[in-house]
């Protein structure tokens, strides 16, 4: 009787954890619509957008480029160790391109901008909600939504794709830095192994892709965990770092899925 | 103007938060250009009732009349439009940390008109200068003592010169001084222009002072009502006990415990000895 009473109770704990689930995927819905679905003034929004850019987009570079750098720098070491003994270490170009451009620097960026960018904009928004600003900005009859919300938004979708291109410039520096100049590969072939071998559209337009799905879903979490946060300091811990580890997954998750889709003739 | 006087009309008003009601069939009036207070201890949802009358919470039954209109058969626009005639001053301010005090202020002039900038220059100045902060304009809000961000906060509540101002605690962990600025701006402010009040607090003697209609609320219900004087006299016990700050009465002043003499022996009593 006890086991079967428990064994229902954990049915019954698992149902409403789904429904819960469903629940805030439901309410994020609503509110990415309610922010997103109306024609913004640009007379205030765009110098709103700017503001987002500078403060999501500008202020993640540092890390980015260094982080870029050492992740460039660690492919050409490791690629070439294992390149030279097939005495193929002229491909080392090629691959370092080609795993840059599909797979890390879309998901490295979306990573560390999870972690930069997108806790600043749930701790901001649910501080901003715990001090009343939210409630005020709608009592004086302005849209939180349109006002707080949706800036930072387009200004995630629009910062990331271009902090994922940085990235990857980057890295490929970093990989030649290490392949070529120290490692002794041959600079011609680094850079022309990389230019027959690299398509624009299959690897580049495929990776512009990913980081575009990425930053929509990175910064959707971050807005919405920020906006439906407990509006306590536990809460907004809470939010912070569920806003961190819910982009991690969905990214690494995604990934996958995408490049099943993409990549799946090769 | 609706023909009985009166702004707000709450109506059967019952609005639940889980199974817990915060308010079971309550029906308050708030008369045109009079200062209403509503006093009760905390946590008795008076911050909700705001709420409510803003339209950022809709009640689970009756009604919230504003001007005469029902909140509740309003689309998301029109909201808006009717919450751009009321302001309302939170309990911390919530002024725009991102924002100077000048911006603050022009920020409900900025979303709502389009004044050329000098007039919305004059018309910030003149609203800093009604509560004396003219000279604070380049301040930002983290450089503001609590009393002045209240200030600054009510500035901005009355930008647009709205019909309706709500006070959320206006006088709450305020020190002597500020608190009788405050006391007097609220005054002041509907003496002059006629704006309809409603102050929300538990600080009796300030309230009183300055209101012309006093509701009580207790555990989700209007326990009292009346003028000032009516509801100082009252006979009620629990309203007594609220107005002049006895720490016993109605509302007891233990938490419910079981019986202290049980609880004492419970702990120390060896545990062979408690079953036998």
């Amino acid at each position: 009787m006890a086991e079967q009473r428990d064994l229902l109770s954990r049915v019954a704990g698992l149902g409403a954890g789904a429904l819960e689930v469903i629940e805030a995927t439901g309410r994020a819905g609503i509110m990415l619509f309610h922010s997103i679905a109306t024609v913004p003034n640009p007379r205030t929004a765009l110098p709103l957008l700017a503001k987002q850019i500078y403060a999501i987009g500008v202020l993640s570079l540092v890390i980015i480029v260094v982080a870029g750098l050492f992740i460039g720098m660690v492919l050409g070491l490791q690629l070439y160790r294992v390149l030279v003994d097939f005495g193929s270490e002229a491909a080392l170009g090629q691959i370092v391109a080609l795993t840059l451009n599909r797979e890390l620097g879309p998901v490295v960026t979306a990573l560390l901008f999870a972690g930069r960018a997108g806790s600043a904009v749930t701790a901001e928004i649910g501080l901003m909600k715990s001090t009343e600003q939210l409630s005020s900005m709608e009592m004086i009859g302005v849209d939180p939504l349109r006002r707080i919300v949706a800036p930072r938004f387009w200004a995630g979708v629009i910062s990331m794709p271009l902090l994922a291109m940085i990235f990857t410039a980057v890295a490929i520096c970093g990989g030649w830095l290490v392949g070529v100049e120290w490692l002794g590969v041959y600079d011609g072939s680094y850079w022309s192994a990389m230019q027959n071998s690299v398509e624009f559209g299959e690897d580049v337009g495929n990776g512009i892709i990913k980081s575009v799905v990425f930053a929509s879903v990175c910064i959707w979490i971050a807005v919405f965990q920020g906006y439906d946060a407990e509006p306590t300091s536990e809460g907004i811990s809470r939010a912070t770092t569920r806003t961190v580890v819910y982009s991690s997954l969905a990214v690494l998750g995604l990934d996958f899925l995408l490049t099943a889709v993409m990549f799946k003739g090769f | 103007m609706s023909a009985s006087g009166n702004h707000v009309e709450i109506r059967g008003l019952t609005f639940r938060r889980g199974s817990r009601a915060i308010f079971d069939d309550v029906d308050i009036d708030i008369a045109r250009g009079r200062i209403t207070a509503i006093l009760g201890p905390s946590g008795t949802g008076k911050t909700t009732l705001l709420r409510l009358i803003g339209g950022q919470l809709r009640p689970d039954a009756g009604t919230v009349k504003v001007e005469g209109a029902d909140l509740a058969g309003m689309s998301r626009r029109e909201l808006y439009e009717a919450r751009s005639r009321m302001g309302m001053l939170f309990q911390s301010g919530a002024l725009f940390t991102d924002l100077s005090v000048y911006e603050n202020v022009a920020f409900p002039l900025r979303a709502h008109t389009r004044l050329p900038e000098s007039m919305i220059r004059d018309l910030v100045l003149m609203k800093l200068n009604a509560v004396g902060l003219r000279g604070a304009r380049d301040l930002m809000p983290s450089e503001l003592s609590g009393g002045m961000a209240r200030r600054v906060a009510l500035a901005r509540a009355i930008a647009l010169d709205p019909d309706l101002v709500m006070y959320d605690e206006p006088f709450a962990g305020q020190d002597p001084i500020a608190m009788g600025v405050l006391v007097k701006l609220i005054k002041s402010l509907n003496e002059s222009v006629g704006v309809t009040s409603v102050i929300v607090s538990h600080d009796v003697p300030e309230t009183a002072s300055i209101a012309d209609y006093i509701y009580v609320i207790s555990n989700g219900r209007v326990i009292g009502q009346g003028t000032p004087a009516e509801v100082m006299a009252s006979d009620s016990p629990e309203v007594r006990q609220f107005m002049r700050g006895e720490p016993d009465g109605p509302v007891p002043f233990h938490y419910p415990a079981r019986g202290y003499a049980d609880d004492l022996l419970a702990g120390g009593v060896p545990r062979e000895a408690g079953r036998g």
